[in-house]
């Protein structure tokens, strides 16, 4: 099993964010206050946790696996959507 | 000496005027009190189970691979794990889930209360998700409630019922998309809905965002119940004013015995 920064170990990114017809409390209360300092120009706020997966790519299928913890794990399907990408 | 077993060594309390079920040692029955790292509610349903029903509950910790034998299991309240990932995402994958699920999966009754309810939506054990609440705060408070009806033991035995009982979330804001939201309603699943005073669930009596007012819901079997209000801080007239926790617990152990 690598570890963090061993050979073979590549870095996936995984951003998990609500979907968008969740009410997201957090955005909310930041594109409010943003409004209320002046940004007014800001439409819309989306708050998303970033998650950073140092995994064994060394037969490369760190993606696939980077996918298998996203999609089982850091991510709840009810209620968010995930992204992947290999850094 | 464990910490169980000292806990179990203090002294009884005096027994209650209004149970209205007791058991002996050897009739009661078997239910095992799953306990993770941040359970913190897991005492008050020792006491009320013990206090009221003569019913001393089997603590079973998270780390555990089996099940004693049981009839049923209960998830109390707390902050397993810290809430870290998601409320109950943690717990969900604890070695002792598995277990909880095959029992579950075969049947057996199971009982979520708040950080329990989270457990249970996060192990599929219910649909749903139970998300951050709208007002941002935690809320702590009494709530009124209204007992949904249906075919599951709660709906049978509670149905147009009106109870008093305390909420204390940070995340108890329930999501289902609508077709998830529909099947519940059509299939009786909706056990408590957050109620004004009128017995209206209206927005005003929404404490936190949730859809359709749901404060529980049961699955398709009926055999697992989850809320976020605590009735097993509702079971005293002393302590909060309101015993009405003791219905649904009552209701509990009905659904299996």
């Amino acid at each position: 099993m690598a570890s963090v920064g061993s050979p073979g170990g590549s870095e996936f990114e995984v951003v998990v964010r609500l979907k968008p017809e969740v009410l997201d409390p957090e955005a909310r209360a930041i594109q409010e206050t943003l409004t209320r300092i002046g940004y007014e120009g800001v439409k819309a706020v989306q708050v998303s946790k970033r998650y950073i997966l140092t995994v064994d790519d060394q037969s490369g299928q760190g993606a696939s696996l980077a996918e298998a913890v996203a999609r089982e794990f850091l991510a709840n399907p009810v209620s968010e959507t995930f992204q992947v990408r290999k850094l | 000496m464990n910490f169980w077993q000292i806990r179990s060594q203090r002294p009884s309390k005096s027994e209650s005027c209004n149970a209205m079920k007791r058991f002996t040692s050897t009739g009661a029955p078997r239910i095992g009190l799953i306990d993770f790292p941040g359970s913190n509610c897991d005492r008050d349903c020792l006491d009320a189970f013990s206090r009221h029903f003569g019913i001393k509950l089997q603590a079973v910790w998270h780390s555990e691979r089996t099940l004693p034998k049981l009839d049923a299991v209960l998830l109390p309240g707390g902050f397993s794990y810290g809430d870290y990932l998601r409320s109950g995402a943690l717990a969900a994958h604890s070695p002792i889930m598995v277990a909880v699920k095959n029992f579950v999966a075969n049947g057996g009754p199971a009982l979520g209360i708040c950080n329990g309810f989270q457990i249970l939506t996060e192990s599929h054990l219910l649909p749903g998700a139970l998300l951050r609440n709208q007002s941002r705060k935690f809320i702590c408070k009494q709530v009124d409630l209204l007992a949904g009806s249906g075919g599951s033991v709660y709906g049978r035995s509670l149905a147009g019922r009106r109870l008093r009982m305390p909420i204390a979330h940070g995340e108890g804001r329930y999501f289902i998309d609508d077709d998830g939201l529909r099947r519940l309603q059509d299939h009786g699943q909706v056990a408590f809905r957050y109620v004004d005073q009128s017995g209206a669930a209206s927005a005003e009596a929404n404490p936190n965002g949730t859809r359709d007012n749901i404060a529980g819901i049961v699955s398709e079997n009926g055999r697992v119940l989850g809320l976020m209000p605590h009735p097993e801080r509702a079971t005293d007239l002393l302590v909060g004013g309101s015993a009405d926790g003791l219905a649904i617990l009552e209701s509990f152990l009905s659904s299996f015995m």
